[in-house]
């Protein structure tokens, strides 16, 4: 699939931009600040009703708008689908597919689908447990657009069951029975979102092998495995994880009270990145931890690929960030995907490889050079 | 800001559900222009409300008397019970005329988000109707939302000891529309909850 045409209206920086677009390589360039990573963002945001760059959508509107919209024109097997959201921080986005609203907005997800890499992959192997959920949850709900409810209904339930918890000491023995009907649903959603996790991490592992391999030849093996704080023995239905963090649940019930946060289910769980014997984080050098992150998402690519339907790639800064034989692997591993957009402060730093259309960037104007 | 009591009432007006300033304002601007008959008919109408209307006794339905009417009818089932969470649920269920038994209002579902337990819920008087072993039947009808269904969890869980039979309205497909239109988790809970045709 492809975007034949992006659209912005006081999004970020841009007071008003149309851009065509064409399959193929698209390189942005402009100095910092301009506004290339915000045009590679607002494709992101129309892929996954999210920013990869912040949590929540206040900065997203340009200052002095109340509201951004972005819309784009999605080319797949030859069929147009248009996609408009209008983002309005602190209210609900609204969002129309083909000039039809759609009633509720994550509908439009799997409309599009997009493998960003951006210089804040580094923290897929380096960072935080968080931003290794992110990233399987995203790839679960572009391939099964379905599970965006289970997991916002998981988060959900969550925090109910966190503020319970947190308040248990002036409880009464009534509310803090009503923590049982909150552990039925929390493993319900946990049981469907560890099996959806479980089997993706699954197809996911030789895959990052694979791309581990491309982009760094001739070293040890790359492995990605889940970890889960509770013991899933072989359980790989979604019943049959339920049945585990019930049990899990019942286990750390005092612990739970006396911490007054929920300690079991798939948010305190990790995926563990490794290289031969040991742990990507902690043990891995700079370079190759960004040959991990790299591999990660090109393995990501390669799944949305098998599953139809190319997904658009975006490097967003990338190749700044990499050394030349790197750089030079990842341009050659990307080159022949269907759409490709790039953004780079510095023209070098592009591969020659990824040849193209070429847009200059400044001042919130985008004009094509080449 | 407009002058004297205008702004009052907008005021007022903008404090009730599902009614913003700009709807506020359109009210005000509406009964200012109406027939001061037609205005003194809702005034009479709203301090009524809250002189005469209370709260049934047994059920916690909106009632005229200390019994609602539907609590007051002896033609009612007194053996099946159907638990909603508010007294609009309670309407929409007679609308169907389907069900003869009587209702519990429960007055909300559990969330403790919005510091809402068991204990502000009419959860005590709901076991005090149970106790006497009339009801054979307790319909769990709340909401299909997370706090609908752990209510109901929570309520199932409190009555199997007393051997009732304990049911859940089922989820599915909404009649007369397409299966296409369907949300898939409507549409996966309609397939659980599928049944045997007699041929």
């Amino acid at each position: 699939m492809y975007i034949a045409h992006l659209s912005l209206t006081d999004f970020r920086n841009y007071a008003g931009v149309e851009l065509p677009l064409e399959p193929g390589v698209t390189v942005f360039v402009g100095q910092n600040g301009q506004g290339k990573t915000n045009l590679v963002e607002a494709v992101g945001y129309l892929a996954t009703l999210g920013s990869h760059r912040v949590p929540n959508d206040g900065p997203l509107v340009r200052s002095g708008a109340t509201r951004s919209i972005v819309r784009g024109d999605v080319v797949r097997d030859g069929r147009h689908a248009l996609i408009e959201i209008e983002i309005t921080p602190g209210r609900s986005n609204r969002a129309r597919l083909n000039r039809a609203p759609v009633s509720r907005t994550r509908d439009v997800l799997g409309v599009l689908r997009t493998v960003l890499f951006a210089p804040e992959d580094l923290a897929l192997v380096k960072g935080d447990p968080d931003t290794r959920r992110r990233f399987l949850d995203e790839l679960l709900v572009a391939r099964t657009p379905r599970l965006a409810g289970v997991r916002q209904d998981y988060e959900r339930v969550l925090r109910q069951r966190n503020t319970l918890l947190k308040t248990a000491a002036q409880a009464s023995a009534g509310a803090l029975r009503t923590l049982d009907a909150w552990d039925a649903h929390l493993a319900r959603l946990g049981g469907e979102l560890l099996a959806a996790r479980l089997a993706t991490v699954e197809v996911l592992q030789p895959l990052v092998a694979k791309a581990y391999a491309h982009v760094s030849p001739a070293q040890e093996e790359a492995r990605i495995d889940y970890r889960s704080g509770v013991e899933l023995g072989d359980a790989t239905t979604a019943a049959a994880l339920a049945d585990k963090l019930t049990d899990a649940l019942a286990e750390r019930r005092s612990d739970e009270l006396r911490r007054g946060v929920s300690l079991v289910g798939p948010h305190r769980d990790d995926l563990l990145l490794s290289l031969g014997e040991f742990p990507a984080k902690g043990y891995a050098s700079h370079g190759e931890s960004w040959s991990m992150a790299l591999a990660v998402r090109l393995a990501a690519y390669d799944l949305l690929c098998g599953d139809g339907g190319e997904p658009v790639l975006i490097l967003d800064d990338v190749f700044a960030e990499l050394d030349s034989a790197r750089r030079s692997r990842l341009a050659t591993l990307v080159a022949g995907a269907e759409q490709v957009l790039v953004t780079a402060a510095v023209p070098e730093d592009v591969p020659p490889q990824l040849t193209g259309v070429r847009h200059v960037v400044a001042e919130g104007e985008v004009r094509r050079v080449g | 800001m407009y002058e004297g009591v205008v702004q009052d009432l907008i005021d007022e007006l903008g404090r009730l559900p599902g009614i913003g300033p700009k709807g506020a304002q359109r009210i005000a601007f509406h009964l200012l222009a109406a027939d001061p008959v037609d205005v003194r008919r809702l005034a009479e109408v709203l301090l009524q409300v809250k002189e005469k209307m209370r709260f049934c006794e047994v059920c916690g339905n909106v009632a005229e008397e200390e019994r609602c009417r539907i609590c007051r009818d002896t033609r009612r089932d007194p053996s099946v019970l159907c638990v909603v969470e508010e007294p609009k649920d309670v309407v929409a269920i007679e609308r169907t005329r389907e069900f003869r038994g009587r209702y519990h209002v429960l007055g909300g579902a559990i969330s403790p988000i919005e510091g809402i337990g068991p204990d502000d819920l009419r959860v005590r008087e709901l076991m005090e109707r149970l106790a006497d072993g009339a009801v054979q039947e307790v319909i769990l009808a709340t909401d299909p939302n997370l706090e609908g269904e752990a209510t109901a969890t929570y309520l199932a869980r409190m009555l199997s000891p007393l051997g009732l039979r304990v049911t859940r309205l089922a989820s599915g497909l909404p009649v007369g529309g397409d299966l296409e239109y369907a949300d898939e988790v409507t549409l996966g809970r309609a397939f659980e909850g599928r049944r045997l045709l007699d041929a």
